[in-house]
Parts: C-alpha cells; structure tokens; sequence
C-alpha cells in the first residue's frame, strides 16, 4: 500500500495545486465579503478573516433595498423559462420520436441546423420586433422564446424518447389513446431524468442571462440579479466587501443547486455537450 | 391515407409547431428582417432611409476603424484561447481518468467556476487582475515577476483574458472525461499485446478515438469564442486603448449606444458569415484528422 501511495503522490500534488488555482477566485470571493472595508486589500492577504463581518450581507440591502427584489424577478423569470424549455422540449420531442409522420425528418433537420447557429445575427431584429410589439421593458422577451423550445433541449429530449422502448406506446394506441395521452401519461412520467437535465440547465441558462435583461429591461425595480449586481458594482464600487458579499448572494442559488443535482449535470453535458453558461 | 395515418400526420404537425413556428419567428424572420436592416440608415427614431450598399462600403473602406481593431481582437482571443483551453480541459480530464482517490472532488472543483454568474466572476476577476493588490500579481511575485498591470496596459488585456478562460472549461473537460472513458479497453489491450507501451497506444490508439470529441469540442469553442461579451463589457468596457473592443461588444455599442441600426446589423452579419465560414472550414479539415469508427470498417 505504502508504495501505491507514494506512485500516487505526484498526481495528489498536481490536482491539488490546480484545484486552489481553480477555487481562489470563489474563495477570494467569500473571504472578502466577511472583511470590515479597511482590511480588503491588505497585502499579503489574510484568506480567513480574524472577525468574520457578517453584517456585510444585511448591509448589502440597507444600501441597496431593491436587491431583494431582484431576487424575484430573476426567479420569476427563470422559472417562466424552465417551464417553457421543458414543456416545448416534451411537445416536441415528442413529435420527433414516438409519431411516424412524412414531415418528421425535415422538422428533425431543420433542428439540427440550428443547433449550431450564431445567435448574434437575431440580436438586433429581434430587439427591434420586441420593440414593435411594445414588450421592450417587459419581462416576456426574456422568457418567451423559451416555449418555443430551444434546439439543444428538443435534441436531448428527442434522444431520450428515442432510447424508450416502442411497444408502451403501440399497446396503449391499440387501446384508442391519443397522442396527447400517451405523452402526458406513459412517456412523460419516463422522461423524468432528461426532464431534470432540462430543467437544471434551462434554469441556469435564464438565471446567468446577462444580455437578455440588459438589452430588454431599464427600469431600476425591473432588474435581475446580473443587472442589480453590476448596478451595485457601479454605485458602490468602492465597498468592495459588500460587492463581494452581493456577488457571493447571487451565487448561492447556483451552488445549491449544483450540489443538489450534481449528477444530472455531468450526465447532461455527456448527453449533448451542452456548455454549461 | 387511413384514419390513424391521417391522425399521425396532424399530431406531428401540432406538436413539432412551437419549434416550427420559433424557428420562423425567432430565426428565419429576424435574419431576413436583418438583411433588410443591411440597406438601411435607422436609428429607430425617424424614419428608416434607404442607403444601399453604404453600410457595408464604411465597413470595408476603413471608416470605420474599430472594425478592424475588434475583428483583431476577436481572432487574437478565438486563436489563443480555444487551443489552451482545448488543451486545459483535456490535460484535466486525462487527470481524472487516472484510478485514484478523491476523483469526484477534484472534477466538482474544477467544475464550479463555469456555473458562476458572469457578472460575479467578471467582478472578482477585477480584484484578482488589481496591479497592487491582486493576488495573481502576489503569487508571480514569489516568482520574481515584477507587478503586471494587467486590464490597465493594452499589452496585457487579452491575455488575461485568455487566461480567464481557462478557468471555464468545465465543461468540455466533462465531454473529453465522457470520451476517454468510453475508448474500450480492448483496443488498448491489443496495442499491449502488440508490444506498444504507455505512450505509443495513447498515442495511436487513445487520441484517434476521442478525435470526435476534440473536433466537437473545438467547434463549439470556436463559435462560442467568436461571440465573446460579457467580460468586455463589464471589465473593460473594451479599453485602455480599445483593446478588447471584440465584435459583439462593437455590434452592442452601434446598435445601443449610438442607434446606428443598419451598421450594426452589418457588423452582425459579418461576424455571423465568419463564424460559419470557420465552422464549415473545420468540417471540411475534419475528414483528414477526425476518425470515425464506422467509417474505417467499411
């Protein structure tokens, strides 16, 4: 054992030296944000406080109430968008997998084409179309395009259904059951790990939008919590502990979740390589 | 065309219709919509005027000098950074496919900076990059390195940005693991036998079989690295000296800052019509270095 061990050795020491290099931003994140003010840039730095300043955090909305706010809305519009990818994922993916149709292979390519399409040429005609349509200011056009699916999680979806075996749906046709039932009874309740994945990456893909809010939404109290933490940043840039005590606030939600669903990432990013920003 | 054929035919078109119309609405649509942008002098205000060809001869005739300094900065980034960052994602996974202790751990920590929001990683970057007090000047000082001024010196700006990235291969350091884990055992086995050591069937053997992987990997870094953003516009805001000015954030300024609609639009189809000219390049290159197992069998 002794000489495994110590063969061992160099490996334990290169992945500990990259895993600090890899958590100082996150850590230099979390100690700052428990420093008083005059002790931030003390060099060199002290990585655990001496006194933990807790009271950096309810500072954080006496300086700036609407912070709490920004909570809701990005919640609110991270949710309207999970559910959307979700739901237009099943419909869809659906349709792409379990109903033989002349029209399904051209659907099919046509959603592969835009799986690798540069989104920056709609950025400006579709700001402009939200614009005719007075929802420029509005929270819709941030979660809107979610119900019409997006091509990674339709794929995914697809890929799935595509692995469930056939005759759940041929026995349940035989027994007259249309196809809306069929999905919404026997495949849907299936598709639960393909659904978590969606669900999971969905959320995160809405919650770290940063263009989306900042092109669409002006007002103050309209901010997600990107937009209010760079608004914070501006206004208060030189409390750097409290921006890093907000920064570490708008964080929390990710981590938890990336703990709590950690497998369903990894297993998602194998399934369609999708980035995970 | 029996009843259930007939019933087949209208559920496939009712429940692929939300992509079919998000397709239309959300891609086809706005990109025509934006070619007319193309002819146009519109700052969403007055009236839009006819120009012709006139936003794309201030492109091309130098008029416009920030094009050229962005499309510059923009291939600097693309070409230093998917490479390194190709290589740092796979030289991570190679890591974690050894069979030792702790596996789960280390990936989780390489892992959590690519789910950071860009806005508080862009933010304590700032602090990092600080020239006085930032820790990456602190730990190369231990090294002799004299202080960088990193975002404040024009020489310096994109390789930190560069350097930034690698903190965000997470994911494709996952998809290489995925790869790597999946090459059969067998195949190794057989190059043993064969008399190839450690390095030889890594070399003719591992890297042949993960070269999909490498290709998917490069292709998506490539289009994503050409579409480059958020760290410019809240680090930087494209200086000292429009250093890291990059496309999107030039397309950003034209068309919301200084409501010059059609150029913008423009600049957008030009780096829209780069960016698949580099992917459809990549494909064409794929047929001399990808291998695909179902091909050689045949």
């Amino acid at each position: 054992m002794r000489t495994a061990r110590f063969a061992n050795l160099p490996w334990h020491i290169i992945c500990w030296v990259l895993g600090i290099s890899f958590l100082l931003p996150l850590v230099w994140m979390f100690s700052t944000a428990l420093k008083p003010p005059g002790l931030v840039f003390e060099t060199p730095i002290r990585w655990i406080p001496e006194n933990p300043r807790w009271y950096n955090y309810p500072q954080v909305f006496e300086k700036l109430p609407l912070f709490s706010r920004f909570f809701v809305n990005t919640f609110y519009v991270t949710l309207m968008g999970a559910a959307g990818c979700v739901l237009s994922s099943l419909l869809v993916g659906f349709g792409l997998s379990r109903i033989n149709w002349p029209g399904r292979n051209a659907v099919f390519g046509m959603l592969i084409a835009t799986l690798m399409l540069p989104g920056v040429v709609t950025i400006i005609p579709l700001y402009i179309i939200f614009r005719y349509a007075q929802l420029v200011g509005t929270f819709y056009p941030l979660w809107i395009p979610a119900w019409f699916g997006y091509a990674f999680y339709i794929f995914l979806m697809r890929q799935y259904m595509m692995t469930l075996p056939r005759e759940l749906d041929e026995a349940a046709r035989m027994d007259g059951a249309a196809n809306f039932r069929i999905l919404w009874q026997i495949i849907t309740p299936l598709c639960s790990p393909a659904i978590a994945t969606i669900a999971i990456f969905a959320f995160l893909q809405h919650y770290n939008d940063f263009l989306g809010p900042l092109l669409y939404i002006s007002a103050n109290e309209m901010f997600t919590l990107q937009l209010g933490l760079l608004w914070f940043q501006g206004r208060f840039g030189n409390f750097w502990h409290l921006v890093m005590a907000a920064s570490v606030m708008t964080i929390v939600p990710v981590l938890v979740l990336f703990f709590a669903a950690q497998k369903r990432f990894v297993q998602g990013i194998q399934l369609t390589g999708l980035a995970g920003r | 065309m029996t009843a259930s054929q007939r019933r087949d035919l209208r559920d496939g078109i009712l429940f692929t219709l939300p992509f079919v119309l998000g397709a239309l609405l959300l891609w086809v649509g706005p990109m025509l919509y934006s070619l007319v942008l193309v002819v146009l002098d519109w700052n969403l205000i007055t009236r839009p005027d006819y120009v012709g060809m006139k936003n794309l001869a201030k492109l091309v005739d130098g008029r416009d000098p920030l094009f050229y300094k962005s499309l510059y900065n923009t291939f600097y980034f693309t070409f230093f950074s998917v490479p390194l960052q190709l290589l740092a994602a796979f030289g991570l996974a190679l890591l974690l496919n050894q069979p030792m202790k702790g596996l789960g751990v280390y990936r989780t920590i390489f892992y959590i900076p690519s789910i950071t929001p860009a806005v508080a990683f862009a933010v304590v970057w700032i602090q990092i990059l600080n020239p006085e007090w930032g820790i990456l000047n602190q730990i190369l000082g231990w090294f002799g390195v004299e202080p960088i001024k990193w975002l404040f010196d024009p020489a310096f700006t994109r390789p930190a940005f560069v350097l930034m990235s690698l903190w965000l291969v997470g994911p494709q350091m996952i998809i290489f693991l995925a790869g790597l884990q999946s090459v059969s055992p067998e195949l190794k086995d057989a190059a043993q036998i064969d008399g190839a050591n450690t390095w030889q069937s890594f070399l003719h053997v591992t890297i042949p079989a993960i070269s999909p992987i490498f290709f998917f990997n490069l292709v998506i870094g490539v289009i994503g690295s050409f579409q480059v953003f958020t760290n410019a516009f809240i680090m930087t805001r494209g200086g000292p000296q429009d250093s890291t000015l990059f496309m999107v954030l030039h397309i950003y300024r034209n068309a919301f800052e200084w409501f010059d609609m059609g150029y913008a639009a423009t600049l957008a189809w030009v780096l829209f019509i780069i960016i698949m000219l580099f992917t459809v390049i990549q494909f064409r290159f794929a047929r001399t270095w990808v291998y695909y197992e179902s091909e050689s069998s045949n």
